[in-house]
């Protein structure tokens, strides 16, 4: 479980948001929605401590993150898998070497162990005839599948995804909203999701976090979303494509 | 201000590269290919200015010492000790601020603009020394090993060039060099070698971790880090040069 309070951020006079404040229960997808530019991606940060807060905690399963020494962090950073908005992909090796990379590092795993959990993460993103592909070779869609299974492939307890549909055709991310919902379901993974789009936080998401006027805005569940009558809500829902 | 906050910056990642130094195992692969990068693939480079290096030097000297009463063995002192004290390292440094230096800044500065630093941090990599350590590592090993190399082909060079030219035979070149050689000017070019090396590659690790703004941010960081490098050998040649002759 991860429990967020009061937290708050800023980047010299700017201030990014303040008393931040919600819990993610095991198991669940939370859709984590708000303007370009309204911090989306730094709440994100903060969760795995890539960024510091100026003032809160965040505590998963029981251990503020922020507190930890440099070593504890790292172990706790190990719970989590990471799509990033960009994919991230190590461009100086392979498709099967970006997917085994933790694997060789944080696992003493046998060659033909690593090969088999390898091509294990791939077949869960539908892209096992990619193993031997560099990754400059790969399209938009599939660097997203494979940065997700370079995410999956140390069984995380907790995955996070920035923006994992952005730059991505209607079709494309239709099939990565799948492939997150089935990530969830069939590896019981907790999720947290940054986007703006609409349709995937429908799709995908059990509760929602809106981020707006440099504050926690709103939060709930999806079906709480759809009959809420907050205006900056329904203007930023009704703002998408998708109507409700 | 901004020049104490960047030193600030700066020391503190040699702090974080110096105590995950002895996370052996996390950077143990890197380290072998870097020595290779900054090393063996410099060699061609350093080949060249070493040889430029020397045969310009004679024939410079051998212009400016044309006369009856000096022996043609003094252009060999003359070039062999420049070579050795100053050339062989100080130029080369600064072909290798240009080869090695911009290298490591691109290569952080793209991996940190496009989050792949980020993403090591996240799968619990210590970054610094994934990244950092070994880069700084494979300098402090090969500058003063690509010195050897240098010193070797400049003397190559000016021998030569003496030669080809008919200024000076390589018997009196050899003369004058072996006459004026000490062994403390050897040392001298390795201590120069081994703090040329540790600055280029901290200097460039540090613009290419701290770099931001996309591909604007790392052309910015790559140069930065080029002609900072620059900057510092030649002050740290001064530097060192007043300490220890």
């Amino acid at each position: 479980m991860i429990e967020i309070k009061n937290l708050s951020k800023s980047f010299g006079d700017l201030l990014v948001w303040k008393d931040v404040t919600f819990n993610i229960e095991d198991g669940e997808t939370l859709a984590i929605i708000g303007r370009s530019g309204c911090g989306k991606s730094v709440l994100l940060k903060h969760i795995n401590a890539l960024l510091y807060p100026d003032s809160g905690e965040v505590i998963i399963d029981g251990s503020d993150i922020h507190k930890l020494d440099y070593v504890e962090q790292r172990k706790l950073r190990q719970k989590f898998g990471v799509l990033f908005q960009g994919s991230a992909l190590f461009d100086s090796i392979n498709t099967f070497e970006n997917i085994a990379f933790p694997l060789r590092y944080f696992t003493k795993q046998t060659e033909q162990e690593i090969h088999k959990n390898v091509m294990d993460a791939l077949s869960h993103v539908n892209l096992e005839n990619v193993a031997d592909k560099e990754t400059s070779e790969l399209s938009g869609g599939m660097r997203k599948r494979v940065g997700l299974a370079r995410a999956i492939v140390l069984k995380p307890t907790y995955i996070m995804y920035d923006e994992p549909t952005s730059g991505l055709d209607p079709q494309t991310a239709s099939e990565i909203n799948e492939l997150i919902i089935n990530m969830a379901e069939t590896l019981d993974i907790t999720s947290i999701v940054v986007t703006h789009d609409m349709n995937s936080v429908l799709d995908i998401a059990d509760k929602v976090s809106f981020l707006d006027n440099q504050e926690l805005s709103w939060h709930g569940t999806v079906q709480e979303m759809r009959v809420s009558n907050q205006k900056n809500l329904i203007d930023f829902i009704s703002a998408s494509e998708y109507q409700i | 201000m901004y020049a104490l906050k960047e030193l600030g910056k700066y020391s503190t990642l040699l702090y974080q590269a110096l105590r995950s130094s002895t996370e052996f195992s996390t950077y143990r692969k890197n380290l072998f290919q870097e020595l290779v990068k900054v090393g063996y693939d410099s060699v061609p480079i350093i080949v060249l200015t070493g040889i430029f290096t020397g045969s310009v030097m004679t024939l410079q000297s051998a212009y400016q010492l044309e006369s009856a009463f000096i022996p043609l063995s003094t252009i060999g002192a003359i070039v062999s000790e420049s070579i050795l004290i100053e050339l062989a390292a100080v130029i080369s440094s600064l072909v290798l601020a240009g080869k090695v230096g911009a290298r490591v800044a691109t290569e952080l500065g793209t991996m940190r603009v496009s989050e792949q630093i980020d993403a090591l941090e996240s799968m619990g990599f210590n970054s610094v020394s994934f990244l950092v350590v070994p880069r700084v590592l494979a300098g402090i090993f090969m500058f003063p090993v690509l010195y050897i190399v240098a010193s070797i082909f400049g003397l190559g060079g000016g021998i030569a060039a003496g030669f080809f030219s008919g200024s000076v035979p390589p018997a009196d070149f050899l003369q004058g060099a072996r006459m004026y050689f000490y062994p403390w000017n050897l040392v001298f070019g390795f201590t120069k070698m081994f703090v040329f090396g540790f600055i280029i590659t901290s200097v460039s690790c540090y613009k290419g971790y701290f770099a931001s703004g996309g591909a604007e941010g790392v052309g910015k960081c790559t140069t930065n880090a080029t002609v900072l490098s620059c900057i510092l050998i030649l002050l740290a040649d001064f530097v060192l040069a007043a300490l220890l002759l």
